[in-house]
Protein backbone atom coordinates (compact mmCIF):
# COMPACT_ATOMS: atom_id res chain seq x y z
CA UNK A 1 0.00 0.00 0.00
CA UNK A 2 1.02 3.65 -0.64
CA UNK A 3 0.68 6.03 2.08
CA UNK A 4 2.66 9.17 2.13
CA UNK A 5 0.94 10.25 4.90
CA UNK A 6 2.89 11.18 8.06
CA UNK A 7 1.80 11.91 11.55
CA UNK A 8 3.86 14.86 12.80
CA UNK A 9 6.27 17.63 11.41
CA UNK A 10 8.64 16.25 13.13
CA UNK A 11 8.24 13.00 11.92
CA UNK A 12 8.25 14.45 8.19
CA UNK A 13 11.53 16.49 8.45
CA UNK A 14 13.21 14.18 10.17
CA UNK A 15 15.68 12.86 7.65
CA UNK A 16 17.28 16.58 7.01
CA UNK A 17 20.69 16.33 7.53
CA UNK A 18 23.70 18.79 8.10
CA UNK A 19 24.87 20.16 4.72
CA UNK A 20 21.60 19.42 2.68
CA UNK A 21 20.30 21.26 -0.37
CA UNK A 22 16.79 22.40 0.92
CA UNK A 23 14.23 24.18 -1.43
CA UNK A 24 11.69 26.18 0.23
CA UNK A 25 8.07 27.26 -1.32
CA UNK A 26 6.78 30.37 -0.86
CA UNK A 27 6.57 34.20 -2.21
CA UNK A 28 6.62 35.88 0.78
CA UNK A 29 4.35 34.40 2.86
CA UNK A 30 2.56 33.07 0.56
CA UNK A 31 3.39 29.27 0.24
CA UNK A 32 5.80 29.70 2.83
CA UNK A 33 5.38 25.95 4.91
CA UNK A 34 5.88 27.92 8.34
CA UNK A 35 5.40 24.53 10.54
CA UNK A 36 7.46 22.49 7.93
CA UNK A 37 10.09 25.07 8.86
CA UNK A 38 9.93 25.66 12.45
CA UNK A 39 10.29 21.73 12.45
CA UNK A 40 13.25 21.52 10.77
CA UNK A 41 14.96 24.32 13.10
CA UNK A 42 13.60 21.79 16.24
CA UNK A 43 15.51 19.51 14.10
CA UNK A 44 18.61 21.86 14.11
CA UNK A 45 19.94 20.38 11.09
CA UNK A 46 22.99 22.76 10.20
CA UNK A 47 25.06 23.96 7.07
CA UNK A 48 22.06 23.81 4.80
CA UNK A 49 21.97 25.69 1.02
CA UNK A 50 18.13 26.87 1.00
CA UNK A 51 16.48 28.10 -2.24
CA UNK A 52 13.55 30.20 -2.01
CA UNK A 53 12.30 33.42 -3.54
CA UNK A 54 12.66 35.60 -0.28
CA UNK A 55 14.68 35.65 3.10
CA UNK A 56 11.65 35.75 5.64
CA UNK A 57 10.31 38.69 7.58
CA UNK A 58 10.44 39.27 11.46
CA UNK A 59 11.56 36.24 13.22
CA UNK A 60 9.34 33.60 12.18
CA UNK A 61 9.60 30.98 9.51
CA UNK A 62 12.72 31.45 6.82
CA UNK A 63 14.20 34.56 8.69
CA UNK A 64 14.15 32.26 12.23
CA UNK A 65 15.50 29.66 10.43
CA UNK A 66 18.33 31.94 9.05
CA UNK A 67 18.55 33.55 12.78
CA UNK A 68 18.96 29.86 14.18
CA UNK A 69 22.40 30.38 12.05
CA UNK A 70 21.52 27.07 10.20
CA UNK A 71 21.62 28.37 6.96
CA UNK A 72 25.21 28.74 4.94
CA UNK A 73 23.91 30.19 1.64
CA UNK A 74 20.67 31.79 0.41
CA UNK A 75 19.96 31.19 -3.23
CA UNK A 76 16.78 33.65 -3.70
CA UNK A 77 16.18 36.49 -5.93
CA UNK A 78 14.77 39.30 -3.55
CA UNK A 79 16.11 38.93 -0.21
CA UNK A 80 14.82 42.24 1.23
CA UNK A 81 11.31 42.71 1.99
CA UNK A 82 9.53 44.92 4.37
CA UNK A 83 10.19 43.20 7.55
CA UNK A 84 13.17 41.27 6.47
CA UNK A 85 15.74 41.88 9.83
CA UNK A 86 17.32 38.86 9.75
CA UNK A 87 18.83 38.17 6.26
CA UNK A 88 20.25 41.65 6.16
CA UNK A 89 21.98 41.76 8.91
CA UNK A 90 24.08 38.72 8.71
CA UNK A 91 24.99 39.14 5.22
CA UNK A 92 25.97 42.41 6.34
CA UNK A 93 28.38 40.99 8.97
CA UNK A 94 29.80 38.31 6.12
CA UNK A 95 27.99 35.27 8.00
CA UNK A 96 25.81 33.95 5.37
CA UNK A 97 26.50 33.77 1.21
CA UNK A 98 23.81 35.02 -1.19
CA UNK A 99 23.53 33.61 -5.07
CA UNK A 100 21.43 36.36 -6.31
CA UNK A 101 19.31 34.48 -9.13
CA UNK A 102 16.81 36.36 -11.47
CA UNK A 103 13.05 35.46 -9.93
CA UNK A 104 12.36 33.72 -13.74
CA UNK A 105 15.96 32.26 -13.86
CA UNK A 106 15.06 30.65 -10.57
CA UNK A 107 12.05 28.70 -11.52
CA UNK A 108 13.58 27.77 -14.86
CA UNK A 109 16.83 26.17 -12.65
CA UNK A 110 14.20 24.29 -10.44
CA UNK A 111 12.45 23.62 -13.02
CA UNK A 112 14.97 22.04 -15.38
CA UNK A 113 16.59 20.55 -12.67
CA UNK A 114 13.18 18.20 -11.74
CA UNK A 115 13.05 17.68 -15.21
CA UNK A 116 16.44 16.15 -16.03
CA UNK A 117 17.64 18.91 -17.87
CA UNK A 118 21.31 20.02 -16.51
CA UNK A 119 21.79 23.17 -18.25
CA UNK A 120 19.91 25.88 -20.46
CA UNK A 121 20.30 29.09 -22.18
CA UNK A 122 18.16 32.20 -21.27
CA UNK A 123 17.81 35.73 -22.23
CA UNK A 124 17.68 37.13 -18.81
CA UNK A 125 20.75 39.41 -17.22
CA UNK A 126 22.48 39.32 -20.18
CA UNK A 127 24.80 42.39 -20.34
CA UNK A 128 24.41 42.89 -16.94
CA UNK A 129 26.54 42.18 -13.86
CA UNK A 130 24.26 38.93 -12.84
CA UNK A 131 25.88 37.06 -16.28
CA UNK A 132 29.46 38.26 -15.38
CA UNK A 133 31.37 34.76 -15.45
CA UNK A 134 29.36 32.60 -17.30
CA UNK A 135 29.05 31.19 -20.61
CA UNK A 136 27.52 33.39 -23.66
CA UNK A 137 26.10 31.76 -26.77
CA UNK A 138 24.01 33.51 -29.51
CA UNK A 139 21.37 32.18 -31.12
CA UNK A 140 19.75 33.72 -34.17
CA UNK A 141 21.61 36.80 -33.58
CA UNK A 142 20.52 37.10 -29.64
CA UNK A 143 22.84 36.43 -26.78
CA UNK A 144 21.85 33.90 -24.10
CA UNK A 145 23.33 33.11 -20.93
CA UNK A 146 23.92 29.42 -19.89
CA UNK A 147 22.40 28.66 -16.66
CA UNK A 148 22.55 25.42 -14.39
CA UNK A 149 19.58 23.40 -13.25
CA UNK A 150 18.92 22.89 -9.49
CA UNK A 151 18.45 19.82 -7.63
CA UNK A 152 17.66 19.93 -4.32
CA UNK A 153 18.05 17.26 -1.16
CA UNK A 154 14.75 17.80 0.16
CA UNK A 155 12.00 20.21 -1.05
CA UNK A 156 9.35 21.87 1.83
CA UNK A 157 6.61 22.99 0.10
CA UNK A 158 2.68 24.05 1.09
CA UNK A 159 -0.95 23.17 -0.33
CA UNK A 160 -4.26 23.31 0.30
CA UNK A 161 -5.56 19.50 -0.56
CA UNK A 162 -3.38 16.20 -0.73
CA UNK A 163 -4.63 12.85 -0.61
CA UNK A 164 -2.43 9.88 0.56
CA UNK A 165 -0.82 9.47 -2.99
CA UNK A 166 0.95 12.74 -2.32
CA UNK A 167 -1.39 14.16 -5.24
CA UNK A 168 -1.69 18.32 -4.59
CA UNK A 169 -3.72 21.31 -5.23
CA UNK A 170 -2.63 24.88 -3.93
CA UNK A 171 -4.32 28.24 -3.13
CA UNK A 172 -4.86 30.97 -5.31
CA UNK A 173 -0.67 32.61 -5.65
CA UNK A 174 0.22 30.52 -2.38
CA UNK A 175 1.23 28.01 -5.51
CA UNK A 176 4.14 29.75 -7.01
CA UNK A 177 7.06 27.67 -6.41
CA UNK A 178 5.58 24.75 -4.86
CA UNK A 179 5.27 22.71 -8.26
CA UNK A 180 8.29 22.81 -9.36
CA UNK A 181 10.25 22.61 -6.17
CA UNK A 182 8.07 19.24 -5.66
CA UNK A 183 9.91 17.91 -8.88
CA UNK A 184 13.38 18.99 -8.27
CA UNK A 185 13.84 17.32 -5.08
CA UNK A 186 15.14 13.85 -3.82
CA UNK A 187 13.03 14.30 -0.81
CA UNK A 188 9.64 16.12 -1.45
CA UNK A 189 8.07 17.11 2.10
CA UNK A 190 4.99 18.54 2.04
CA UNK A 191 2.03 20.24 4.85
CA UNK A 192 -1.52 20.19 3.64
CA UNK A 193 -4.52 22.37 4.85
CA UNK A 194 -6.24 18.72 4.43
CA UNK A 195 -5.65 15.41 3.34
CA UNK A 196 -8.90 14.08 1.47
CA UNK A 197 -9.67 10.51 0.73
CA UNK A 198 -8.47 9.11 -3.18
CA UNK A 199 -10.41 10.20 -5.72
CA UNK A 200 -11.34 13.20 -3.36
CA UNK A 201 -9.44 15.31 -5.99
CA UNK A 202 -10.52 15.83 -9.94
CA UNK A 203 -7.87 13.98 -11.71
CA UNK A 204 -8.30 16.95 -14.32
CA UNK A 205 -7.07 19.42 -11.49
CA UNK A 206 -4.29 17.84 -9.78
CA UNK A 207 -1.45 20.32 -10.02
CA UNK A 208 1.02 18.16 -8.48
CA UNK A 209 0.91 14.44 -9.16
CA UNK A 210 1.72 12.41 -6.90
CA UNK A 211 4.95 10.95 -8.00
CA UNK A 212 6.83 14.08 -7.13
CA UNK A 213 5.91 13.80 -3.83
CA UNK A 214 7.34 11.77 -0.50
CA UNK A 215 5.54 12.99 2.86
CA UNK A 216 2.61 14.78 3.19
CA UNK A 217 1.36 15.91 6.64
CA UNK A 218 -1.70 17.74 7.45
CA UNK A 219 -1.55 21.33 8.82
CA UNK A 220 -5.19 22.62 8.91
CA UNK A 221 -5.09 25.62 10.13
CA UNK A 222 -1.50 26.93 9.32
CA UNK A 223 -0.05 30.37 11.46
CA UNK A 224 0.08 33.09 8.99
CA UNK A 225 3.10 34.62 8.82
CA UNK A 226 2.62 38.45 8.64
CA UNK A 227 0.09 38.12 11.84
CA UNK A 228 3.02 36.36 13.76
CA UNK A 229 5.37 39.29 12.38
CA UNK A 230 2.64 42.02 13.67
CA UNK A 231 2.58 40.27 17.25
CA UNK A 232 6.18 40.23 17.24
CA UNK A 233 6.68 36.72 17.70
CA UNK A 234 9.84 34.76 17.58
CA UNK A 235 10.48 30.90 16.59
CA UNK A 236 11.67 28.78 18.81
CA UNK A 237 8.57 30.27 20.91
CA UNK B 1 21.91 72.89 -15.38
CA UNK B 2 19.36 75.02 -14.14
CA UNK B 3 16.36 73.66 -12.60
CA UNK B 4 12.90 76.02 -13.28
CA UNK B 5 10.95 76.06 -10.11
CA UNK B 6 7.61 77.09 -11.73
CA UNK B 7 7.37 74.38 -13.77
CA UNK B 8 5.03 72.12 -12.00
CA UNK B 9 4.65 69.15 -14.45
CA UNK B 10 3.03 66.02 -14.28
CA UNK B 11 1.92 64.37 -10.83
CA UNK B 12 1.83 60.68 -10.67
CA UNK B 13 -1.79 60.19 -11.06
CA UNK B 14 -1.14 62.16 -15.14
CA UNK B 15 1.98 60.16 -15.69
CA UNK B 16 -0.01 57.13 -15.01
CA UNK B 17 -2.80 58.39 -17.05
CA UNK B 18 -0.78 59.13 -19.94
CA UNK B 19 0.88 55.35 -19.55
CA UNK B 20 -2.68 54.22 -19.50
CA UNK B 21 -3.38 55.93 -22.77
CA UNK B 22 -1.17 54.13 -24.62
CA UNK B 23 -1.98 50.62 -23.74
CA UNK B 24 -4.43 49.29 -26.18
CA UNK B 25 -7.92 47.23 -26.14
CA UNK B 26 -7.15 43.66 -25.10
CA UNK B 27 -3.31 43.23 -24.30
CA UNK B 28 -1.67 41.63 -21.30
CA UNK B 29 0.16 44.01 -19.19
CA UNK B 30 2.55 43.39 -16.25
CA UNK B 31 2.64 46.64 -13.59
CA UNK B 32 5.69 46.93 -11.55
CA UNK B 33 5.30 48.31 -8.00
CA UNK B 34 5.28 51.37 -7.30
CA UNK B 35 3.51 54.02 -9.90
CA UNK B 36 3.30 51.76 -12.16
CA UNK B 37 0.41 49.99 -9.58
CA UNK B 38 -1.37 53.61 -10.51
CA UNK B 39 -1.98 53.33 -14.23
CA UNK B 40 -4.63 50.03 -13.76
CA UNK B 41 -6.78 52.85 -12.60
CA UNK B 42 -6.37 55.17 -15.45
CA UNK B 43 -7.62 52.68 -18.32
CA UNK B 44 -9.50 54.70 -20.88
CA UNK B 45 -13.51 53.17 -20.53
CA UNK B 46 -14.40 50.70 -23.32
CA UNK B 47 -10.64 48.88 -23.02
CA UNK B 48 -10.44 45.08 -21.84
CA UNK B 49 -6.92 44.73 -20.52
CA UNK B 50 -5.57 41.86 -18.54
CA UNK B 51 -3.09 42.28 -15.92
CA UNK B 52 -0.49 39.26 -15.36
CA UNK B 53 1.43 39.61 -11.88
CA UNK B 54 4.78 37.54 -12.21
CA UNK B 55 4.17 35.51 -8.48
CA UNK B 56 1.08 33.73 -10.83
CA UNK B 57 -1.80 35.27 -11.41
CA UNK B 58 -3.38 36.43 -14.90
CA UNK B 59 -6.66 38.60 -14.27
CA UNK B 60 -5.63 40.87 -11.47
CA UNK B 61 -8.00 42.63 -10.14
CA UNK B 62 -8.16 45.87 -7.87
CA UNK B 63 -7.14 45.66 -4.20
CA UNK B 64 -9.83 43.97 -2.05
CA UNK B 65 -12.69 45.71 0.57
CA UNK B 66 -10.94 45.97 4.13
CA UNK B 67 -11.14 42.77 5.86
CA UNK B 68 -11.53 41.14 2.71
CA UNK B 69 -7.62 41.06 2.42
CA UNK B 70 -6.43 37.27 1.41
CA UNK B 71 -2.89 36.65 2.30
CA UNK B 72 -2.67 33.94 -0.20
CA UNK B 73 -3.73 36.19 -3.03
CA UNK B 74 -1.49 38.74 -3.28
CA UNK B 75 0.79 40.92 -6.02
CA UNK B 76 4.42 40.73 -7.26
CA UNK B 77 4.72 44.04 -4.16
CA UNK B 78 3.37 41.42 -2.07
CA UNK B 79 0.02 43.53 -0.88
CA UNK B 80 -3.19 42.13 -1.16
CA UNK B 81 -5.70 41.59 -4.67
CA UNK B 82 -8.32 40.24 -6.00
CA UNK B 83 -8.90 38.13 -8.91
CA UNK B 84 -11.07 39.25 -11.68
CA UNK B 85 -13.95 36.55 -13.28
CA UNK B 86 -11.65 34.35 -15.71
CA UNK B 87 -8.37 34.91 -14.12
CA UNK B 88 -6.41 32.33 -13.46
CA UNK B 89 -3.42 31.34 -11.46
CA UNK B 90 0.10 28.89 -12.19
CA UNK B 91 3.10 28.25 -10.80
CA UNK B 92 6.18 30.22 -10.84
CA UNK B 93 8.05 28.35 -14.02
CA UNK B 94 4.44 28.68 -15.90
CA UNK B 95 4.24 32.73 -15.14
CA UNK B 96 7.75 33.22 -16.65
CA UNK B 97 6.83 31.49 -19.51
CA UNK B 98 4.53 34.04 -19.99
CA UNK B 99 7.54 36.86 -19.37
CA UNK B 100 10.14 35.20 -21.15
CA UNK B 101 8.39 33.81 -24.11
CA UNK B 102 7.04 37.08 -25.05
CA UNK B 103 3.26 36.21 -24.30
CA UNK B 104 2.99 39.41 -22.42
CA UNK B 105 2.43 42.53 -24.40
CA UNK B 106 3.23 45.28 -22.07
CA UNK B 107 5.53 46.15 -19.31
CA UNK B 108 5.54 49.23 -17.14
CA UNK B 109 8.54 49.68 -14.77
CA UNK B 110 10.36 52.04 -12.51
CA UNK B 111 13.61 53.75 -13.20
CA UNK B 112 16.94 54.34 -11.55
CA UNK B 113 18.24 55.41 -15.08
CA UNK B 114 17.45 54.89 -18.43
CA UNK B 115 20.23 55.39 -21.20
CA UNK B 116 19.96 57.50 -24.42
CA UNK B 117 19.83 53.98 -25.88
CA UNK B 118 17.43 52.27 -23.93
CA UNK B 119 19.04 51.04 -21.22
CA UNK B 120 17.37 50.13 -17.98
CA UNK B 121 18.84 50.71 -14.70
CA UNK B 122 16.39 49.92 -11.80
CA UNK B 123 17.38 47.16 -9.55
CA UNK B 124 20.65 48.40 -7.83
CA UNK B 125 22.55 51.42 -6.92
CA UNK B 126 25.51 49.32 -7.00
CA UNK B 127 26.64 50.58 -3.55
CA UNK B 128 29.15 48.76 -1.65
CA UNK B 129 27.16 47.16 1.29
CA UNK B 130 23.86 47.18 -0.07
CA UNK B 131 21.91 43.76 -0.28
CA UNK B 132 21.42 43.34 -3.95
CA UNK B 133 17.90 42.17 -4.87
CA UNK B 134 16.82 41.33 -9.07
CA UNK B 135 13.03 39.73 -8.13
CA UNK B 136 11.81 39.39 -11.93
CA UNK B 137 13.12 43.11 -13.52
CA UNK B 138 15.82 41.34 -15.64
CA UNK B 139 12.88 38.77 -16.66
CA UNK B 140 10.63 40.93 -17.48
CA UNK B 141 12.80 43.85 -19.74
CA UNK B 142 14.86 39.85 -21.72
CA UNK B 143 10.97 38.95 -22.82
CA UNK B 144 8.38 41.45 -22.75
CA UNK B 145 7.30 43.11 -26.41
CA UNK B 146 6.90 46.66 -25.22
CA UNK B 147 9.09 48.16 -22.17
CA UNK B 148 7.49 51.55 -20.52
CA UNK B 149 9.80 52.97 -18.29
CA UNK B 150 8.04 55.80 -16.04
CA UNK B 151 9.72 57.78 -13.37
CA UNK B 152 10.50 61.02 -12.07
CA UNK B 153 12.51 63.27 -14.81
CA UNK B 154 15.27 64.01 -12.22
CA UNK B 155 16.19 62.20 -8.84
CA UNK B 156 15.32 63.76 -5.86
CA UNK B 157 19.05 65.59 -5.49
CA UNK B 158 17.95 67.43 -9.10
CA UNK B 159 20.51 64.59 -11.12
CA UNK B 160 18.95 63.70 -14.31
CA UNK B 161 17.78 59.94 -14.44
CA UNK B 162 17.79 60.13 -18.55
CA UNK B 163 21.17 59.79 -18.86
CA UNK B 164 23.84 59.29 -21.65
CA UNK B 165 25.06 55.83 -19.85
CA UNK B 166 23.45 54.06 -17.02
CA UNK B 167 25.73 54.41 -14.14
CA UNK B 168 24.04 52.18 -12.09
CA UNK B 169 24.12 47.94 -12.83
CA UNK B 170 22.09 47.46 -15.82
CA UNK B 171 18.67 45.48 -15.74
CA UNK B 172 18.36 45.08 -19.59
CA UNK B 173 20.17 46.60 -22.15
CA UNK B 174 18.52 48.50 -25.25
CA UNK B 175 15.20 47.35 -23.74
CA UNK B 176 12.91 50.28 -23.09
CA UNK B 177 10.62 51.62 -25.79
CA UNK B 178 9.20 54.45 -24.12
CA UNK B 179 10.11 56.92 -20.95
CA UNK B 180 6.70 58.73 -19.51
CA UNK B 181 8.20 61.33 -16.76
CA UNK B 182 6.67 64.23 -15.03
CA UNK B 183 8.28 66.59 -17.63
CA UNK B 184 7.46 64.84 -20.79
CA UNK B 185 6.73 61.74 -23.09
CA UNK B 186 9.89 60.13 -24.79
CA UNK B 187 10.13 57.55 -27.46
CA UNK B 188 13.24 55.06 -28.49
CA UNK B 189 13.42 54.97 -32.43
CA UNK B 190 16.17 53.65 -34.81
CA UNK B 191 17.59 57.50 -34.78
CA UNK B 192 17.29 58.31 -31.22
CA UNK B 193 15.40 59.56 -28.18
CA UNK B 194 12.48 61.49 -29.39
CA UNK B 195 10.40 63.35 -27.69
CA UNK B 196 6.12 62.86 -28.24
CA UNK B 197 5.05 65.32 -25.72
CA UNK B 198 5.83 67.80 -23.12
CA UNK B 199 3.90 68.60 -19.63
CA UNK B 200 2.50 72.59 -19.64
CA UNK B 201 5.27 74.80 -19.46
CA UNK B 202 7.63 72.31 -21.19
CA UNK B 203 10.15 73.99 -24.12
CA UNK B 204 12.31 71.18 -25.98
CA UNK B 205 15.19 73.58 -24.75
CA UNK B 206 14.35 72.96 -21.11
CA UNK B 207 14.02 69.51 -21.26
CA UNK B 208 17.49 68.90 -23.20
CA UNK B 209 18.96 71.04 -20.18
CA UNK B 210 17.63 69.08 -17.69
CA UNK B 211 18.14 65.47 -19.58
CA UNK B 212 21.67 64.01 -19.91
CA UNK B 213 20.87 61.93 -22.95
CA UNK B 214 20.33 63.94 -25.98
CA UNK B 215 16.72 64.50 -27.42
CA UNK B 216 15.48 65.03 -30.66
CA UNK B 217 12.04 66.50 -32.01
Amino acid sequence: MINKIVKSTAEAVADIFDGAVVMISGFGEAGSPIELIHALIDRGAKNLTVVSNNTGSGHVGIAALIENKQVKKMICSFPRTTNSIVFPELYKKGEIELELVPQGTLAERIRAGGAGIPAFYTPTSVNTPLAEGKEIRVFNDQPFVMEYGIRADFSLVKCKTADRYGNLIYNKTARNFGPVMCTAAETTIVQAGEIVELGGIDPETVVTPGIFVKKVVEIPNPAEESKLVKENRRYPW
Amino acid sequence: MVINESIKGWDRNQMAQKVAFDIPDGTYVNLGIGIPELVAGFVPAGREVIYHTENGLLGMGPAPEAGKEDPELINAGKKCVTAIPGACFFHHADSFTMIRGRHIDICVLGALQVSGEGDLANWSTGEPGAIPAVGGAMDLVAGVKTIFAITQHLTKEGEPKIVKECTYPLTGKGVVNTIYTDLAILDFTDKGLFVREMAPGVTFEYLQQVTDATLYQ
